[in-house]
């Protein structure tokens, strides 16, 4: 088989499994539903961002879009690679002549491509439900949403060499990412957060995501495109990638 | 010679490496500052069953693995396929299938869906219902690997090493939680790789397993290697005496026997024992003896040391003096009650494929 089919076999087989995984469906593609809805029943109301005034609704479909993109991609792809290394499977996929390359950028794509549908469903769900309007900026949109979701599945790379038994993996995502969730303007807007906790969270990339995924909300010219944030959290990701290159397992963590 | 290795192309691999498939000198393994290799010498020949048979932490694994380049070694000289695996590229891996002594299975998909997976992954794949089909799983070719059962899922594990039509199949512990019938299975299964030329390298905790298939056996003890051979003739089987066992006649004592049984008559769990050289003239001498007292001896058994008994004294504990205890204790080691259980044996039929029957004498064949 040829590079390109036979990634593509491999990604077909990656989106299946993804799709079949209750645990996957669950975490990744309901909650950030859920989240969309709760949030949206709860705060009435407007909140200001970046001076401007907009209804509270029009904050929360970025800000959770932001929570969709990482569980897509961070928490998802962290579950998918642990279970499989602790569970012996990327072991024995390391016997096979398929390449290190394409086991880990198929499961990437994966993330990708259920962060693109996660965003266009809470997209979706904002302008139907909430009357949020589509971003005339579709591009600047995508490209963070895109940039975003493969900067976080580096990170999971890298993360999973931290987590050493199947059973951690979704504990351990949750306590790195719902803290910064709080922080980073995800669950409550940052004009409400205190000056000490946003300095702490520009450090980390969900405080840039998710100023990039609300700029073209609140900008309806241009392109919306907020150049420096996703700057870092590219750079997250590629130092994630290249921490990666170095320490990753393929054997459970039991032996090696 | 087979087939297979007789049409390989002659620029594939060196001249060693059309007969000797796995080449190692002195390899050694340390964990922790302990030597779990002790510096092995193996050689497996195209074409062959090798057994690893060994206590477990025997050194089994660790050993597959370095041979599969999971693992890296601390010493010694090791070549498969002609290359060294701690350094091999997907050519080399696609003529290289393995079974993990464990690995569980993506659980989502369907047994036909993974199968096809995999044979993606080779050049050169066999069919997939086909290689399904061998393995036994053709009524579960639908069926989510979530839902098969443990035996299935090492089927399932031995379709995934073959799925790429390798040339050398590397097996740790494959039949490991099979039912007797699947493990008669995957038997033929292994014959059948035999047949097409394979070389097969299998670790097994099962002596039927490698009686039935191994042309060749290596006992691995504490890392190091205690016995190679055939298994009709692996630790001097074949020159084994034979032991002669009965329950004495009522009113009988040992020392009744005649003189040239008394000598060598050892009594055990109220049964005699005679390891005889001759067993014809032994057996002679003691049919006289009984009828004389009125008996038939009708539990009368004559066996053969199993490969059991060879692999149970070669891996018993070493001898305060250092050495292996070389010889069987008087007591114990070659003891006859296993054979009476009649253990299977297979035996390759004409056409190729394994017949089991169930044996006279226990555990022995021919
Ligand atoms: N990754 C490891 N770290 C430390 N010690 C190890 C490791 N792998 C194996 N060992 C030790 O090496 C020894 C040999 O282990 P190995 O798995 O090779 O045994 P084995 O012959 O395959 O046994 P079994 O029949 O139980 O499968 C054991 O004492 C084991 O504890
Ligand atoms: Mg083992």
């Amino acid at each position: 088989m040829g590079g390109v089919r036979l990634f593509a076999h491999q990604l077909r087989a990656d989106l299946l499994r993804f799709w079949r995984n209750p645990q996957s469906r669950y975490f990744t593609v309901l909650l950030p539903i859920v989240f969309l809805v709760i949030f949206a029943a709860i705060f009435k109301g407007r909140t200001i961002v970046d001076g401007k005034t907009i209804p509270i609704t029009t904050f929360y479909v970025p800000a959770i879009t932001t929570l969709g993109i990482i569980s897509a991609s961070f928490v998802n792809v962290t579950i998918a690679v642990v279970t499989q290394r602790e569970s012996g499977e990327l072991k024995r996929l390391r016997g096979t002549p398929l390449p290190a390359s394409f086991v880990i950028s198929s499961r990437a794509v994966v993330g990708v491509v259920v962060a693109v549908v996660m965003s266009a469903l809470l997209l979706t769900l904002g302008w139907l439900a909430y009357g949020v309007s589509i971003p005339s900026s579709i591009v600047g949109l995508t490209i963070a949403v895109v940039v975003g979701a493969a900067s976080f599945a580096c990170i999971a790379f890298a993360f999973s060499t931290r987590v050493h038994t199947a059973d951690a993996a979704a504990p351990a995502t949750n306590l790195a990412v719902l803290p910064l969730y709080f922080i980073s303007g995800v669950f409550v807007p940052e004009s409400q957060i205190p000056r000490f906790l946003r300095d702490i969270a520009t450090v980390f990339p969900i405080h840039h995501l998710a100023k990039a995924l609300l700029l073209p909300f609140t900008r309806t010219h241009g392109a919306a495109l907020a150049g420096g944030d996703l700057l870092i959290v590219a750079a997250w990701g590629i130092a994630a990638l290249l921490l990666a290159a170095r320490t990753f397992q393929w054997s459970p963590h039991a032996a090696s | 010679m087979s087939l297979a290795s007789a049409v390989l192309p002659a620029s594939r691999g060196s001249h060693r490496d059309l007969v000797e498939v796995v080449h190692v000198r002195g390899l050694r393994k340390s964990y922790g500052g302990r030597e779990v290799v002790c510096g092995i010498d193996l050689d497996v020949r195209r074409g062959e069953v090798y057994a690893f048979l060994g206590p477990n932490g025997a050194g089994k694994t660790t050993t597959v693995e370095i041979l599969e380049g999971y693992r890296s070694r601390d010493g010694g000289e090791v070549s498969v396929l002609d290359r060294d695996p701690a350094s091999v590229d997907r050519a080399w891996r696609a003529r290289v299938g393995l079974v993990l002594q464990s690995c569980t299975m993506p659980p989502e998909l369907t047994v036909r869906e993974l199968v096809g997976l995999y044979a993606g992954y080779y050049p050169h794949p066999r069919e997939a219902a086909e290689t399904i089909e061998l393995v036994g799983l053709a009524d579960k070719r639908d069926s989510r690997v979530a839902q098969l059962s443990g035996g299935q899922l090492r089927r399932l594990d031995v379709a995934l090493a073959l799925i790429g039509d390798p040339e050398l199949v590397f097996l740790d512990e494959p039949t490991t939680g099979f039912d007797p019938s699947a493990r008669h299975h995957a038997w033929e299964v292994i014959a059948s790789l035999r047949e097409l030329g394979k070389t097969i390298f299998l670790t097994t905790h099962y002596m039927d397993e490698a009686q039935a298939l191994a042309d060749r056996v290596a006992i691995i003890a504490a890392g190091e290697i205690v016995a190679t051979g055939t298994p009709e003739t692996l630790g001097g089987r074949d020159r084994a005496l034979s032991d002669i066992s009965f329950s004495l006649p009522a009113g009988a004592g040992v020392a009744t026997l005649p003189a040239e049984l008394s000598e060598v008559a050892q009594l055990r769990d109220g049964r005699v024992h005679i390891q005889a050289r001759e067993p014809a003239r032994a057996l002679y001498a003691l049919g006289g003896w009984a009828l004389g007292h009125g008996d038939d001896l009708h539990d009368l058994t004559v066996g053969r040391p199993t490969l059991e008994d060879i692999y149970l004294e070669l891996t018993a504990e070493r001898s305060p003096d250092g050495g292996l205890t070389a010889e069987r204790s008087p007591g114990g080691g070659l003891t006859a009650e296993r054979s009476p259980d009649g253990g299977l044996t297979a035996e390759r039929s004409p056409g190729g494929g394994l017949t089991a029957e169930r044996s006279p004498d226990g555990g022995e064949r021919g």
